[in-house]
This record gives C-alpha cells, sequence and structure tokens, in this order.
C-alpha cells in the first residue's frame, strides 16, 4: 500500500471529508511525525508503535570492495518498535495462513 | 530535554491544520493508523513516501535458550514488523535539509 492508496481508502471510508483534506491529515500525521524526530522526541502511538532516535557512535568502517579502512562519523538514526498490539496481529495471521 | 509526541498532540496538529472537530481529528488518526495495521496484518507493505516503509519479514525456527535456567526452548517462525526510514527522514534527524543526504 502507498501513500496515495491509503488516502484513497480514508477518503472512500468517509465520503463527507474531501479528498484533499484527507491528504492533508496524512501528510500532517507524517510530517508531525518527522519533526518530532528532528527535535530528538519520540513519537509514542500505543498498540501501534513507538519511533524514537538511536545514537549512532563514530566508527572504522570498510569498503567492502577495497578493504580499505574509512572513518563513519557518528549518526542519529530514526528506529521503529511495533507495539505489542500491532506486533501481535501482525504474526497471528501469518500464523493461520 | 526529550519529550514524546502522543495521540494528543497528533490529533491537535489534525484540528489545527484541517478545521475538523477535536473529536473527529482523533478519530481520523485511529483510523489512518488502522488502516496501516490492516494493511500489514494482511501481510502486505506500506511505503510512506518522504517517510519510510513499514513491511513484514519472515523468521524461520531456531533453537533459543532460557538464559536463567539455561533450558533449551524452540522458537517458533514468526513475522515481525520492519520500519525503513527514508532518506529524508534520515537526513532529518541528523539536522540536514532534505535532498542533501549522502547516499549509503
Amino acid at each position: 500500500m502507498t501513500k496515495s492508496e491509503l488516502i484513497a481508502e480514508l477518503a472512500a471510508a468517509n465520503p463527507h471529508l474531501l479528498s484533499r483534506d484527507v491528504e492533508l491529515i496524512v501528510q500532517t500525521i507524517f510530517d508531525e511525525i518527522v519533526e518530532a524526530l528532528s527535535r530528538g522526541d519520540r513519537v509514542e502511538l500505543r498498540g501501534f508503535g513507538a519511533f524514537t532516535v538511536k545514537q549512532r557512535d563514530a566508527r572504522v568502517g570498510r569498503n567492502p570492495r577495497t578493504g580499505d579502512a574509512v572513518p563513519v562519523d557518528e549518526k542519529r538514526v530514526p528506529f521503529f518498535k511495533a507495539g505489542k498490539e500491532l506486533r501481535e496481529r501482525v504474526n497471528l495471521v501469518k500464523n493461520k495462513a | 530535554m526529550m519529550s514524546t509526541v502522543t495521540r494528543a498532540n497528533l490529533a491537535e496538529s489534525i484540528y489545527s491544520q484541517v478545521g475538523l472537530s477535536r473529536h473527529e481529528s482523533a478519530d481520523l488518526l485511529e483510523a489512518v493508523l488502522e488502516r496501516i495495521s490492516l494493511a500489514l496484518e494482511s501481510g502486505d507493505s506500506v511505503k510512506l513516501s518522504g517517510f519510510g516503509t513499514f513491511s513484514i519479514r519472515q523468521k524461520g525456527r531456531r533453537t533459543g535458550r532460557n538464559p536463567k535456567t539455561g533450558v533449551e526452548v524452540p522458537i517458533l517462525p514468526r513475522s515481525v514488523l520492519v520500519f525503513r526510514p527514508s532518506q529524508i527522514l534520515k537526513g532529518k534527524v541528523n539536522g540536514e535539509a532534505p535532498g542533501e543526504d549522502d547516499a549509503e
């Protein structure tokens, strides 16, 4: 499913809303999550999951082709941990199938 | 100081951006999360451009061990949810403007 498919499904389920409002709603949600993570905040959505930022220390990496040592700067990476409910839903259906 | 953004904050943003009632803003947020969950539940991946991709990964059976007792326990095959952030999101958490991300 893509973002536009998500918007189309939501618009169909909410005929009283304009499609562009549905688009704005979806965009607002993900923009706010991106903004929060950019500030270093975490986003916790119970049942769904939590978005956090993890710190990765500087390290010496290697160019896999030449084997040369390459310094890798410290960096921050976005991380998502699925909530209990979603984790169980995802696992359940697969095991039944 | 790190703070935590919750459903209430996201619903408030929808309320101020879209002009729906607070109640409906909260309902729509829930509907978005539920649609995404349903897609993932059916094994579909969810690709949100500019944000990232949620997908389902199959894990095979392996033998684990109870770390306290040392007893071997089978860990059954399972499906786990993984999130791959977009280059834009990766760049933003490192304070880069969109577009100047380093390819990895």
